[in-house]
């Protein structure tokens, strides 16, 4: 069967440092991927390219069939592709509302405002927005604008969502909703390419696991085999037998 | 939003009752005076209201706003003295042509953002002006008069004045009716997103370049309609009125005193400048005093009041977002 999305030999280059050099993989419909790497790895820049913020220098990305390699962010979401951002962007004098009704109407169903309020409001109830929906985004904390980014990325209704660091910076309550969250949209039918640094969380997530090392891909596979495997554990450690993963991770 | 409910806000009749006033209240007695003084501030609320659809809605500063009044002016005297054509065909067609140019400086000059694009808009209408100044049928630097017969039509110099006033009145409550429709428009989250954050609306799937071009060629249909009516009236017009950086720095002031991307407060600052400028200018200082009045007010307002007096009253009173937008 035809992946969702299929990234093949992905490159691009920053001056002298290739930030993303040959990056191959998939996800498939319905899967929850994980996309790790010690910080500098390239995972925030192959997002950029996969949703068109940055142009790919080689490589080749398919969505749902069609090739939307270098293609325009706009028209990336409008084919039902997603994502947040590491670094929250919220629209930030517009209300809580106003910000999930942009992604709603400009998203994939390209809905009008009053179909837009309603979808909105549902995704706003499913992240826990409800109550918070008249205040201005600048007003949330941390944890409800990072609530605010998957729920604007969401009411674009997209068939694969891209998320960047959605648990960074939040308290193991607001991670264990987070994650619950995560699992619900998965139930809904929705398949999640997900950055994370938390190892617990992604371990537990994760169908597959993607890691990443300078550009490239260092490993693939199952969490357990991943966490098993010595060249991802010295890529974050430096040193396998002082590591003690296992007992940190999965 | 549908029209049943948009009736049920307050906002649409708050504009309807202000258009009233203004047609109203210089007729008792045959006001001239007032009327005159009505008449100014209806072309600043023009400017500002249809200024804050690029400044206030999709924060972009265009600097050079006043253009599409001038070009607009230009061109309906010159079609009714050169072409004899009758005010109000002149008049809107001036408005249709100048939307279509700006469509394309638009295209043309929103790949640019922040302080580059507020350059290129004074580009633009430096651009026109010279163009203006260099074309001879438009009278080059002198300009064009019209002679008395061009008030034939309209009933004589004294009708033809109250004419033109119940017309930028109209033109006046059609910018504010345009501005709420906007306000509330899927075309108007679209142009608020880019004015938060282009990068995120673009993300978002906002169609960033066809909306702000759409948002820039909208903004100078009514200007270019109001200055026709304008420089009709004065019958005279010259590059060095139309194209004068003066008015379009006072209708970025009026923006901003009344509160960037709310219907209301562009229309509100700009009545409350034009009052305070004609007293300025009443009391014989120096020229241009109001100016010097204008500079430290909006030095004020963006330091002090960013959201104007809306977002200073939204903030101390937040029931009133759902009164006055």
């Amino acid at each position: 069967m035809m992946p969702l999305l299929d990234v093949h030999e992905l490159g691009k280059r920053f001056g002298g440092v290739e930030a993303v050099a040959g990056l191959t993989f998939a996800v498939g419909e319905g899967e929850i991927v994980g996309l790790i790497g010690p910080n500098g790895a390239g995972k925030s820049t192959a997002f950029d390219l996969i949703n068109g913020v940055r142009l790919p220098d080689r490589g080749r990305i398919v969505f749902r069939g069609d090739d939307i390699t270098g293609m325009d962010p706009r028209y990336v979401v409008r084919r039902g592709l997603a994502r947040t951002h590491q670094i929250v962007q919220p629209l930030a004098t517009m209300s809580v509302l106003e910000n999930c009704m942009v992604g709603a109407c400009f998203g994939r169903a390209d809905l009008p405002l009053r179909a837009a309020e309603s979808i909105a409001r549902e995704t706003a109830d499913l992240v826990g927005l409800a109550d918070r929906l008249a205040e201005p985004a600048s007003q949330l904390t941390i944890a409800g604008k990072k609530r605010l980014e998957l729920a604007r990325a969401l009411c674009a209704q997209p068939s694969l969502l891209l998320l960047d660091e959605v648990l960074a910076g939040l308290n193991p309550t607001e991670i264990r909703r987070m994650i619950d969250v995560v699992r619900t949209l998965r139930d809904r039918g929705i398949s999640i390419l997900m950055i994370e640094h938390l190892m617990q969380a992604i371990m537990g997530l994760s169908d597959r696991i993607v890691v990443l090392s300078s550009g490239r891909k260092l490993a693939e596979g199952t969490p357990a085999d991943v966490a098993a495997n010595p060249a991802v554990i010295e890529a974050y450690l430096g040193n396998a037998s002082l590591a003690g993963f296992e007992s940190t991770g999965a | 939003m549908r029209p049943a409910e948009a009736l049920r806000r307050p906002t649409p009749w708050l504009i309807a009752a202000v258009v009233l006033a203004f047609a109203l209240v210089p007729l008792r007695g045959n006001n001239v005076g007032l009327r005159e003084e009505l008449l100014l501030a209806a072309v600043y609320v023009i400017l500002a209201t249809n200024l804050n659809v690029v400044l206030g809605y999709a924060g972009y500063v265009n600097f050079g706003n006043v253009v599409f009044f001038g070009l607009g002016g230009y061109l309906c005297v010159w079609l009714v003295s050169d072409h004899a054509w009758p005010l109000l065909a002149a008049a809107l067609s001036a408005g249709v042509f100048v939307s279509i140019v700006a469509l394309g400086f638009g295209l043309g000059i929103l790949r640019l953002r922040g302080a580059y694009f507020a350059l290129a808009t004074i580009g633009v209408n430096e651009g026109v002006k010279a163009f203006t100044a260099n074309f001879p049928p438009w009278g080059g630097s002198t300009g064009i008069y019209l002679s008395i017969a061009a008030y034939g039509p309209l009933g004589g110099p004294a009708n033809a004045l109250w004419t033109i006033y119940f017309l930028l009145v109209a033109v006046m409550g059609l910018s504010l009716a345009l501005s709420y429709a906007i306000r509330n428009s899927k075309f108007g989250l679209g142009l608020r997103a880019i004015g938060q954050n282009e990068d995120a609306a673009v993300v978002l799937g906002v169609p960033t370049r066809r909306y702000k071009a759409a948002a820039y060629s909208v903004s100078a249909f009514l200007p270019a309609v109001a200055g026709a009516l304008f420089f009709f009236k004065s019958a005279f017009i010259q590059p060095d009125d139309a194209y004068d950086l003066v008015l379009s720095t006072e209708a970025i002031v009026a923006v901003m005193l009344g509160g960037q991307g709310t219907v209301i407060g562009p229309a509100l600052g700009a009545f409350l400048y034009e009052e305070l400028r004609s007293t300025l200018l009443t009391t014989q200082a120096f020229s241009n005093f109001q100016l010097v009045i204008a500079g430290l007010l909006l030095l004020i307002i963006v330091q002090f009041v960013p959201g104007g007096l809306m977002g200073w009253i939204h903030r101390r009173w937040p029931r009133m977002k759902r009164v006055l937008e």
